[in-house]
């Protein structure tokens, strides 16, 4: 059965001979064949797949040693430029672009071995919470609440490829995270979902969205393989200007060191006015799971983090619509015809972008513009420095801070569409650390009452995924979250 | 905040996203109410704080002004719309 199988599981499987890395990677197309429904993968690439799978096969004959992700499996948020094969973002606008070149960081997985199998569904160009803004339809949770058979958004951007790691379709995959891309459909999927430090791994080749937020990160079934995955993806890049400088540490060897004497940070000011009872339990359960493990729970302010989320809503738009001026019908992408080019740059976007991006552009370019700039703009980036010195203070007194990710439990498909505040709230736990630009990680702790999944979020100092992991590791033990979505009983 | 069509005209002309005309009291509205909440922000003291412009406060790296990569056009015009020999086509934009 290799359904189950996660990344470690699958080095174990091959270094044993259990199984060859082209039937892994075989039985897995097939799979994704077999999950359409989900809606979950925009492209496949099965040759490109079963082609490393048998170099891999061929490296293991000769003798040669395994490199990291051997044969695994991986699927990649179609935000990734992937060479020679099409790149859309989901939108209309890039459905027949490809990259004559490949990102860095699924050139990195290629590199450790990886069999990258499919590209995944995600908002258009990543501005959303539910996959529902994608030009190619919504991504479909595969989780269903009891009792009831509405399908579920798995939340967003990153909602494809944490469906397909849910349903067990693939081991891991790419995600990038912009306030909570990776993070939010983690927690509405069931999954480990990370987000490494702004700066660990190269945004080179991701297309754009909001450049001083933008990262990828994993998603797997357990904090192990998602530790594997981004020591693969880490490290410096001089084709990305802000990629760190930083050694990559062995993310796997911080694991199993436990959290005795780490100290971890509950904010008072994450208890939200409508939180669920059993949301609120969730979380106080985990920081007395945190405690048994040997931690010490010290309460923390961050008191600017009810301004988080409306100084994210003009830093993100800002920096979009700066990095979204280059669709423009000119160089690649869709063009709209007409007979001047003014007329031509207008039309091509009123068609390429869909009712959100329009939406986010146009908001952008308002707090960008002459006499608004410094009310808007600026006033968000004092803002946003304020809520990354309100976590500089606590991490002089906690190792790492423990929230819910999500405010809600997946939501029915369709829902909040009409109401774009009532979706950016999703985002509410998550984009503080996006604008401090630090890691955190979500994993699965628990089901509602409805029996859908809850994450639990854990934030940490900038270049310390390490501790990051580490406590993640301790309540992943302690919650032993073993539930597996309708999708696949 | 209040935002009328003309603004919201002036702001897509600004965005070079063509708006119907129909549409625009319904998006004055709409950015209006995003606009409208973002202005929470007015009730922090932000006097004597910094805009924060890069994130962990590094600077940007250097390097030698020299030509490092390129050479490919067909490369590059593999995606283009419209090309003419080794260059990106558009409509005439001189008379």
């Amino acid at each position: 059965m290799m359904r189950r199988l996660g990344v470690a599981d699958i080095r174990a499987g091959l270094a044993s001979r259990k199984f060859s890395a082209v039937e892994l990677v075989q039985d897995r197309l097939a799979a994704l064949e077999d999950a359409e429904a989900l809606n979950a993968a925009v492209t496949l690439m099965p040759e490109r797949a079963l082609e490393a799978a048998r170099v891999a096969d061929r490296r293991r004959a000769a003798g040669e040693p395994a490199l990291p992700l051997d044969g695994v499996p991986v699927a990649v948020k179609d935000l990734f430029c992937t060479e020679g094969v099409r790149t859309t973002a989901s939108s209309a606008m890039l459905e027949g672009f490809v990259p004559p070149y490949e990102s860095t960081v699924t050139a990195n997985l290629i590199a450790a071995g990886a069999a990258l199998t499919a590209k995944t569904n995600l908002d258009e160009f990543a501005m959303g919470s539910s996959t529902a803004t994608s030009y190619f339809g919504p991504a479909v949770n595969p989780w269903k609440a009891r009792g009831d058979g509405r399908p579920r958004a798995p939340g967003g951007s990153s909602g494809g490829s944490a469906a397909l790691v849910a349903a067990s379709v693939v081991p891991a995959a790419l995600g990038t995270d912009t306030g909570g891309s990776i993070r939010q459909p983690a927690a509405f999927c069931g999954v480990v979902g990370l987000k490494p430090t702004y700066g660990r791994c190269s945004r080179w080749g991701i297309v754009a969205f909001a450049s001083s937020l933008d990262q990828a990160g994993p998603i797997t079934r357990s904090v192990r393989d998602a530790a594997i995955l981004l020591a693969a993806m880490s490290g410096h890049d001089p084709r990305d200007s802000t990629s760190a400088r930083q050694p990559v540490p062995d993310f796997e060897a911080a694991l199993g060191g436990g959290v005795r004497g780490l100290r971890i940070g509950v904010p008072l000011e994450y208890r939200v006015d409508g939180m669920p009872d059993e949301l609120d339990a969730l979380w106080r359960a985990g920081a007395g799971w945190l405690k048994e493990a040997g931690a010490e729970i010290v309460d923390i302010s961050l008191p600017h983090t009810h301004y988080a989320l409306p100084a994210y809503y003009i830093v993100a738009p800002a920096e979009a619509s700066s990095n979204l001026a280059r669709y423009d019908g000119v160089r690649y992408g869709l063009r709209a015809s007409a007979d001047a080019i003014e007329e031509q740059y207008a039309r091509t976007r009123r068609t390429g972008f869909g009712a959100e991006v329009r939406r986010r552009v146009l908001i952008g370019t308002y707090v960008l513009s002459a006499g608004y700039y410094d009310a808007y703009y600026t006033k968000a980036q004092r803002v946003r420095r304020l809520i990354a010195r309100d976590f500089e203070q606590a991490f002089g007194k906690v190792d790492a801070v423990l929230t819910p990710t999500a405010p809600t439990a997946a939501f029915p498909l369709g829902e909040k569409m009409d109401d774009p505040i009532a979706m950016y709230l999703n985002d509410v736990f998550t984009v503080p650390a996006s604008l401090a630009g630090l890691p955190a990680v979500s994993l699965p702790a628990g089901l509602d009452g409805e029996g859908l999944p809850l994450g639990l979020h854990l934030i940490g100092r900038p270049f310390d995924e390490e501790t990051v992991l580490r406590a993640a590791e301790a309540l992943e033990a302690a919650a032993g979250f073993d539930a597996e979505p309708e999708f696949v009983r | 905040m209040v935002l009328n069509r003309v603004t919201v005209g002036r702001i897509a002309a600004l965005a070079r996203i063509d708006i119907a005309e129909e549409e625009a009291d319904a998006l004055a509205a709409e950015l209006g109410a995003i606009l409208g909440w973002v202005e929470t922000l007015n009730e922090v003291d932000t006097d004597d704080i910094a805009p924060m412009t890069s994130v962990g406060g590094h600077s940007l790296p250097w390097r030698a002004d020299e030509v490092d990569d390129g050479g490919y056009p067909d490369r590059i015009l593999s995606n283009a719309p419209d090309a003419a020999g080794a260059f990106f086509a558009v409509p005439k934009v001189v008379e």
